[in-house]
């Protein structure tokens, strides 16, 4: 590896855009602690928009509910999707071919689409609008990131690590648990990570599948910027911002470790 | 304990092909591995060598017949309930644990005391001169280290036969040649049947009590070393373990083991050792090894008088000086080119005590070497 730096203009080219990632989010941060009511000029540092924030029962209602939503999704669809990839990886049957694009589907699909089907599926079998519809909403559209992550970790996945566990007196079960799980689980945590800020930032899909009173945070703050986007929101977005960021960097480490 | 440490009685395996045909990858397969043997399964890739061990491990089942350790019919048995241990061919170690824990893994699964399994695996390692290297993860590990841990790994659990699928193939010629020797007295000390599947042949014979030459799905001939290099029963098996020229010929006369064959392409005649069962008029090969041919002056007849029949003239295309000995081409006319080995047992540096190019000489190949061969397999 040459240790070569890039050339002038690249390094500029790249802050440029790095510069036009971030700003906006910079701003938006740097506005949460405005005393000003408008997010137009600095006028004084405050704390009090997050004061507002951790007052406001809608927004913590919204909140818990999302993270129920997102553990329990998270939770049922890297269970399935890892199954899913699993099986794709290792048997081949009648159909294959067909199953294994469909099962891509709902990546590609609208998402408008998506949850629209949703709802009017949900309404055919007269199910209850609310949290727990939302919740399956989740898992569906979860299911295929974990199986692609996942798929993508097995690729090149040496059968015969199983093969030998049980050669040396592992059963299928033990061979699981103790042996083909803690090869892929750092794939396995990618999908669940990415399937919980998947989850965590979804509106579209949750719109449609949402009932009276069911609220999570993408709703609240929709419903809350109708009119104006106030101190309120900036102070709710940092922390959303600071959540994903923490994830993210667990997910490194993670992954740092493995390798 | 039975007579026999692993029996295969008339195994069929039967894959379907991706064109939704089938493939007979081991095609009636019978054989004995006795107790203590080292005992090798060599041919090219696509005989049924590693589909046969796969069988031995219980990774697939037969198709037909059946397989029985120590007496014992396998059946469908799991891999997990069989006193059988592999070495993988990509050695198959556990990435995610150390070597203790990848040596251990087998002991653990038989619910072993702490104790014993510190105690044992530290033993294990030491055989395989792996002592100091316990907390390591494999990838800290060079080859040759992560063949020793997955021998270890595999040996650990005491079998009743080991199973080892071309164990060195990864390893560099070096270390694969000192590892031949390493094994080969490991299996003398711990006394365990060995089981070797392999495509290099003279690791097969290095290495084997005795081999089973295979083809496709078919166990072509069973013997020691010797008997199959010395004594193959068909052109493949010739062909296949070390070097030999062939000639093309017709059973003429069989008198007790000596059969005389006639060579078409050079009307005449040879005389040469053969199997019980060839009769005369069947097509045969005709096989001599390059080091058993000798190579006389064209004017010098009288020394290989007794044998006249089994002399072909030729001259000499090319020759190469390899140290040891010197390996000749010889043009003996038809197209037919004879590779012949001669010995350097005379030191010396005159040039003119070797052959060279466009020498006229004469081929003598010895009857009692010359080995007359069923053009098919046996």
């Amino acid at each position: 590896m040459s240790e070569k730096k890039p050339a002038l203009w690249l390094r500029i080219f790249s802050f440029l855009v790095y510069l036009y990632f971030y700003l906006p989010i910079l701003i938006l941060i740097v506005f949460s602690f405005n005393t000003q009511k408008l997010n137009v000029r600095w006028e004084g540092f405050t704390l009090k928009w997050y004061e507002v924030l951790f007052n406001d029962s809608n927004v913590m209602l919204a909140t818990r509910n999302t993270l129920i939503i997102a553990f329990i999704s998270t939770l049922v669809a890297t269970v399935i999707g890892t199954m899913a990839a699993l099986a794709l990886q290792r048997y081949r049957f009648p159909g294959y071919t067909l199953i294994e694009s469909i099962l891509y589907i709902p990546v590609i699909i609208p998402e408008v689409v998506m949850g629209i089907s949703l709802l009017a599926f949900f309404a055919l079998i007269k199910f209850q609008l609310g949290l727990v519809t939302i919740t399956i909403s989740h898992i569906a559209f979860n299911i295929p990131f974990v199986t692609l992550v996942v798929r993508a970790r097995l690729h090149g996945f040496d059968k015969s690590i199983e093969e030998a566990s049980m050669d040396l007196g592992a059963n299928e079960l033990t061979t699981f648990w103790r042996v083909t799980l803690p090869t892929i689980m750092p794939g396995v945590l990618s999908g669940a990570m990415l399937a919980f800020t998947l989850s965590l930032d979804d509106y579209v899909i949750t719109y449609f599948s949402a009932g009276p009173g069911a609220t999570t945070l993408p709703l609240r703050v929709f419903s809350m910027v109708r009119f104006a986007v106030t101190p309120e929101v900036n102070a709710l977005s940092t922390l959303w911002v600071l959540t994903v960021l923490v994830i993210l960097l667990i997910s490194q480490v993670v992954q740092k470790r493995q390798t | 304990m039975d007579e026999f440490a692993v029996e295969m009685r008339d195994v069929v395996k039967i894959f379907p092909t991706p064109e939704g045909g089938e493939v007979a990858a081991v095609n009636h397969v019978t054989l004995q591995i006795k107790h203590g043997e080292f005992f090798s399964m060599l041919g090219p890739s696509g005989c049924g060598k590693t589909t046969s061990l796969r069988m031995m491990a219980g990774f697939e089942w037969p198709t037909e017949g059946e397989i029985f350790i120590d007496g014992a019919a396998m059946g469908r048995t799991p891999p997990y309930l069989r006193p059988i241990n592999t070495v993988f061919q990509s050695y198959a170690l556990f990435q995610h644990m150390s070597v203790f824990q990848n040596v251990a893994f087998g002991l653990e699964m038989e619910h072993v005391p702490k104790k014993e399994i510190e105690h044992r695996v530290g033993a294990a390692l030491e055989m395989v001169k792996l002592s100091g290297m316990s907390r390591r993860k494999p990838k800290q590990l060079s080859g040759g280290q992560q063949q020793r841990v997955a021998l270890a790994r595999a040996l650990i659990k005491r079998p009743a036969v080991l199973l080892l699928d071309e164990p060195l193939g990864a390893l560099d010629l070096k270390l694969r040649k000192e590892m031949q020797l390493e094994l080969k007295a490991l299996q003398k000390e711990v006394g365990i049947t060995f089981v070797y599947v392999t495509h290099d042949q003279e690791e097969a014979l290095t290495m084997s009590d005795r081999i089973a030459v295979m083809s496709q799905g078919k166990v072509l001939q069973i013997g020691t070393p010797v008997e199959i290099y010395e004594r193959p029963n068909c052109r493949f098996v010739a062909d296949f373990i070390g070097e030999t020229n062939f000639l093309k010929g017709k059973v003429k006369k069989i008198e007790r083991g000596l059969l005389t064959v006639e060579l078409p392409d050079f009307s005449q005649e040879i005389k040469g050792m053969g199997h019980e069962n060839l009769a005369v008029g069947q097509d045969v090969s005709v096989s001599i090894r390059p080091e058993k041919i000798r190579l006389e002056d064209d004017n010098n007849t009288t020394a290989v008088e007794e044998d006249k029949d089994n002399i072909l003239r030729g001259k000499v295309l090319a020759t190469a000086y390899v140290g040891s000995d010197t390996r000749i081409i010889v043009d003996i006319g038809h197209d037919i080119h004879m590779v012949v080995w001669e010995q350097n047992n005379i030191s010396t540096l005159d040039p003119q005590a070797y052959y060279v190019a466009d020498d006229k000489v004469l081929v003598h190949l010895p009857f009692e070497n010359t080995l007359v061969l069923p053009e098919g397999v046996a």
